[in-house]
């Protein structure tokens, strides 16, 4: 009893006998493809190719397909090739490999590299288009669910409101407050350290009220918002989507647009200017933590220096900002969780999406408020 | 050639699987025989998965033995593609990998062999179970319930596991597909001659591809044997089951 597969072959003129040996399975394929290849140059030489089957010990699918494909080289181009000797328990097993892999599907056309870049951009042309209508539709369908509130006031789904709120307002402020904060004494230190070569120590007060009023407290807020609750927003919808919760509401005759995504914008609309007043706060004191400890300038001249510095304008540039932001956040986080299709691929697809594209949108957003706040001079 | 010496592909012995204070399987005790179809019925949230699992090595088990293929599994781990098949019962298919690379994937990991044997023999496994090499460079998310299932066999099969372990094969098919699903599992049952253990709740599987089958209730095989034998059965769990108004109605037509 050998435990090596062998295959013996044994040429007389033009013909050619096989007598595999041993076990033939997938255990010993590296075995099996190399005694099929030493014997191809005889296989092909050969007129009549006789296959033995009576020395296998064991057959196994992979066993057989080997054993076919040489059968099949051998009776190719008018010659022939039969298998004798098949014992009974391998005969079901090698009819139905001499059924398979009998007809090659056509290859699919392989494009041109040229072509096929330009049909890639003309798709996400497309897509790009298709994205601003799905937006503007969004909008439009929380525009006149707003309006329905407004008529109707009961039917403001309230508890859900409160709900969002609780879970991306309150529930974000230690994140929030904990980043900003850190941003804040970064900007402060980075001032101190490079202003203090030409002496102007004092305007690190100033670059930091007014940048982070301006500027990097809601950016940052609304950045932190998209990633944390913008993709939580689109799995959650992504995934009622996906059981069909969503058509169930549909067909209970509510409007998925009044019970899920408004409260959700709507949450997203309150809590963002509150977390970016908070942030905006921690930043400032964070820049005062290091002006007393690495810059030596105290509490009371900080303070005193920030009265100067900053105006009630500043922070109105800054929180103005913040609730279209959040309409913008809210929106592509809801449009594209209703975008996910049935496999769970596509809901990670959709929320990777989501947080690019909302986080996209906050900085271009910023872009245009502040061409826009510049030309009205504020 | 060497013929292992016992008949029994599967056997388990006092079997006790719980999950906290709650005992699913209570002393089981069930032979699964060497190329027969053992069809596994019972009550929903029975254990039935959790018998399967068990075998597997999913689900750690508190005491007992399990035996497959005359040797102890130790309990912990899935074992070696090549000692089982298993067909999930949403075909666990891997969604990012098209149906050829699914079926390749267990042939990739376990076998050394060039790219062009592998393209054979998963178009080969394909089309015994009834695909074309068209379907192969689709993905997962493209295929109806029935493919998906073929497509979930045919890597179940990969490996020409001497046992196939199957989670509700027909679930979720209409009776055609359903039908057809039956018949190409006793096909290849008999062509590569397999073990099968089936849990199913689908009577027509059970009264036309088992050749066994075995009831479990109360966390013990209560009833097993021929489909003939189960039914003359006075377990009044298993009379429940099989002398309902839906089976009766079932195998009242099948007379």
């Amino acid at each position: 009893m050998n435990h090596e597969p062998l295959l013996r072959a044994t040429p007389s003129g033009d013909e050619l006998k096989l007598r595999p040996e041993g076990p033939w399975t997938a255990a010993n394929v590296v075995t099996l493809e190399t005694l099929s290849r030493s014997v191809g140059a005889d296989v092909d030489r050969s007129r009549v190719v006789t296959l033995d089957m009576s020395g296998i010990s064991a057959l196994d699918t992979l066993g057989a397909w080997v054993l076919e494909k040489l059968s099949r080289r051998a009776a190719s181009s008018g010659r022939s090739a039969e298998f004798v000797g098949v014992a009974d328990h391998f005969s079901g097993l090698m009819d139905e490999v001499r059924q398979v892999n009998r007809h090659t599907p056509a290859p699919a056309a392989a494009l041109n590299p040229v072509l096929a870049r330009l049909g890639d951009l003309g798709k996400s042309t497309v897509g790009a288009r298709e994205d601003i209508t799905i937006f503007l539709q969004m909008l439009g369908a929380l525009f006149m669910a707003v309006i329905g509130v407004l008529r109707r006031p009961p039917s403001l789904r309230l508890t859900s409101l409160v709900y969002q709120l609780y879970r991306i307002g309150w529930q974000a402020i230690p994140i929030v407050t904990l980043i900003t904060f850190l941003i804040g004494a970064i900007i402060a230190q980075q001032g101190f350290f490079h202003f203090r070569r030409f002496g102007a120590e004092s305007y690190t007060v100033d670059m930091v009220g007014i940048l982070v009023l301006r500027e990097l407290g809601v950016l940052i807020v609304a950045i932190m918002v998209a990633g944390r609750s913008g993709s939580a927003y689109t799995a959650e919808l992504g995934s009622m989507k996906m059981r069909e919760e969503i058509d169930a509401l549909s067909t209970m005759g509510l409007d998925p647009v009044d019970v899920l995504i408004l409260p959700r914008v709507a949450a997203l609309v309150i809590a963002l200017p509150i977390l970016t007043f908070i942030g905006s706060i921690a930043a400032l004191y964070g820049g005062g933590l290091v002006a007393q400890f690495y810059g030596d300038m105290g509490p009371a001249i900080y303070i005193a220096r920030l009265h100067e510095a900053i105006t009630v304008t500043h922070f109105e540039v800054g929180i103005l900002k913040a609730p279209f932001m959040a309409l913008v956040i809210g929106i592509v986080a809801c449009s594209e969780g209703l975008r996910v299709k049935g496999s769970a691929e596509s809901l990670g697809r959709q929320t990777t999406t989501s947080v690019v594209k909302s986080i996209f949108l906050v900085i271009v957003l910023d872009g245009l408020f502040a061409v826009f706040f510049a030309s009205i001079g504020m | 050639m060497e013929e292992p010496l016992d008949e029994f592909a599967i056997r388990v012995r006092d079997l006790v699987v719980g999950f906290g204070r709650q005992t699913v399987l209570d002393h089981l005790s069930l032979d699964v025989r060497r190329g027969e179809i053992l069809g596994l019925v019972g009550a929903s949230g029975g254990g039935k998965s959790v018998l399967m699992r068990t075998i597997i090595g999913l689900i750690p088990r508190r005491s007992g033995t399990i035996e497959v293929m005359g040797q102890a599994s130790n309990g912990h781990g899935g074992g070696a593609a090549t000692a089982w098949g298993i067909l999930f019962q949403q075909g666990a298919l891997f969604s990012s990998l098209t149906v050829r690379q699914n079926v390749q994937f267990p042939l990739r990991e376990n076998l050394v062999l060039s790219q062009e044997l592998m393209d054979e023999m998963a178009i080969a496994k394909l089309e015994m179970v009834g695909l074309r090499a068209e379907d192969a460079d689709k993905y997962p998310a493209e295929l109806s319930g029935g493919m998906t299932k073929r497509v979930a066999l045919a890597r179940a099969l990969a490996l020409d596991p001497p046992i196939l372990f199957l989670d509700e094969p027909t679930s979720g098919l209409d009776p055609i597909a359903a039908g057809d699903f039956d018949a190409l599992i006793k096909t290849l049952q008999k062509t590569l001659e397999l073990t099968v253990f089936m849990v199913t709740h689908d009577l027509a599987s059970l009264t036309t591809v088992c050749d066994r089958v075995a009831a479990l209730a109360d966390g013990k095989i209560v009833a097993i044997g021929p489909m003939r034998e189960l039914l003359q059965s006075e377990h009044p769990w298993v009379r429940a089951y099989f002398h309902g108004k839906r089976s009766q109605m079932l195998q009242h037509e099948m007379r």
